[in-house]
């Protein structure tokens, strides 16, 4: 039986290459979540019925299943459909459509809670509904939802994890493929556990507080 | 359609520069604007006073396009404001036709609305450089020019959040007219303020009224500002003007029952 030294050392390249593939997984299902979060987000508040209804259908399909569900159809079923795509990219791809509608509730509720004088001094002054969004209201709603974004994008990270399921080599992969060849499975997990937990807390929370008080020292606001 | 007896354009020697015909608004039964009709003069400037609930500052967000019309139709400098013509026809105004008006009119707020994201300088550039397109620099020496000449030429840099109420609002009128509007619309303007931050917000309008050819349009609790600075006084009364006239009669000899009560009211509290 190895001792805990020894099987960190043996084992450490294996989990450093499955880390940085869900450092990967979790950067790109970033952006994807990003994307769809301001995009549905501005679908649901459009003026047109049929924009709106589309928003709105999409926040619930995707909030409303299970994130492995939608991963298996991406993977398993979208090729049915001739839609083929690699596992790296079904994997990230799921995790930033399932998320991103969680997003897109916050993207609203950022918008939302921009004091509504904030839009009526904008119209007075004749900004067009696109201009007045991009310098008006959405630095001050980006401000508003930065807190709640921190906590959505550390669930972002966790949620990777499923992407082992469709054989995506990221931690939890090399992770389950030490304990088969061990069976040393609390030294396995337990080291996958404490390496998320890192990126969460030392990586994801630091990296938006920074953002935040950056922003708010440009933006002023305080 | 209802509006088509309404003139395409106002034509004539005394255009007014503000034209109300039969406005009337509703919010569900409440009917806060009853067929409403009000002429204001290229340079004139009026108050309205009344009690809250009488319509009062629905005059000037309908001016503003901030609200729907529901009946007649609103003429600024000949021009109709909420509606547009189409084949010799009058139809309700496109959102870019509305724009294009609103251009004319500026506005100040109870609440002063100061984009907390910006300095007083950028307050006072952003619209000119986004929506008329100005150059910077030509926008930097406009906004410098307004904010001196309401009294902050020291507080340029400033964040809204760092200046007091009265600061806020000379801000906010100087964002106003750096668009260079012909109406300028004031919202209660000092009601937010502190009483002892209240003259300095008046000066700076009184200052406009000398010196500057605007058409203002005031709502506003002051009666003795009112009564000082205006040509006429407007009191409204349930979404209709009860009386009006120059400001020493209205004050001193008021012919309606209502106005009385009211200016007795408010000298009471005073």
């Amino acid at each position: 039986m190895l001792t805990y030294f020894e099987f960190i050392q043996e084992y450490f390249p294996a989990l450093l290459k499955g880390t940085v593939v869900t450092l990967e997984q979790t950067a790109l299902g970033i952006l994807v979540a990003v994307l769809v979060a301001v995009t549905m987000a501005s679908m649901k508040m459009a003026p047109f019925f049929a924009i709106r209804w589309f928003g709105i259908a999409y926040i619930e399909v995707f909030r409303g299943t299970s994130l492995l569900v939608q991963m298996y159809w991406i993977f398993f079923v979208l090729p049915l459909f001739g839609i083929t795509l690699e596992k790296f990219t079904a994997g990230f791809l799921a995790v930033g459509l399932n998320l991103g509608a969680y997003g897109a509730e916050l993207v609203r509720g950022g918008i939302q809670a921009v004091p509504r004088g904030q839009y009526e001094a904008a119209v007075a002054l004749g900004f067009s509904p696109f201009t007045r969004m991009r310098r008006i209201i959405f630095p001050q709603a980006l401000l508003k939802m930065l807190p709640p974004w921190g906590n959505l994008l550390i669930e972002l990270l966790k949620a990777t994890a499923l992407v082992a399921l469709i054989s995506v080599t990221d931690l939890m992969f090399m992770s389950k493929q030490i304990n088969s060849t061990t069976f040393m499975s609390a030294q396995a997990f337990g080291t996958a556990l404490i390496i998320y937990y890192i990126i969460a807390r030392l990586i994801v929370t630091p990296g938006m507080r920074g953002l935040e008080n950056r922003l708010a020292r440009k933006l002023s606001i305080g | 359609m209802e509006e088509q007896h309404f003139p395409l354009s106002l034509e004539g020697d005394d255009v007014p520069m503000v034209r109300f015909m039969g406005v009337t608004k509703r919010y569900g039964d409440l009917t806060v604007l009853d067929a409403l009709d009000l002429d204001v003069a290229d340079n004139e400037t009026i108050a309205i006073i009344g009690p809250s609930g009488s319509g009062k500052t629905t005059v000037l967000r309908m001016l503003m396009v901030l609200e729907t019309i529901d009946e007649g139709i609103i003429y600024v400098d000949g021009k109709p404001l909420t509606h547009m013509e189409k084949n010799g026809r009058l139809v309700r105004a496109s959102s870019s036709y509305i724009r294009r008006m609103r251009s004319n009119i500026g506005m100040v707020f109870q609440q002063f609305n100061l984009f907390p994201h910006m300095t007083a300088l950028e307050n006072c550039m952003e619209a000119p450089v986004q929506v008329l397109g100005m150059s910077r620099d030509e926008a930097r020496q406009r906004a410098g020019d307004l904010l001196e000449m309401v009294g902050l030429e020291d507080k340029m840099d400033q964040y809204p959040a760092r200046l007091s109420g009265g600061q806020q609002q000379r801000v906010a009128i100087a964002r106003a007219l750096a668009m260079r509007p012909k109406i300028m619309l004031f919202d209660e303007v000092t009601s937010a303020l502190d009483p002892e931050l209240v003259g300095e917000v008046t000066n700076v309008i009184r200052k406009l009224t000398d010196e500057h050819s605007l058409t203002m349009i005031m709502v506003t609790h002051q009666m003795g500002f009112a009564r000082e600075i205006s040509d006429r006084i407007c009191f409204f009364y349930e979404g209709k003007i009860a009386e009006q006239g120059p400001p020493d009669q209205l004050f001193d000899n008021p012919h309606n029952e209502r106005t009385a009560a009211f200016l007795s009211a408010v000298n009471e509290a005073d």
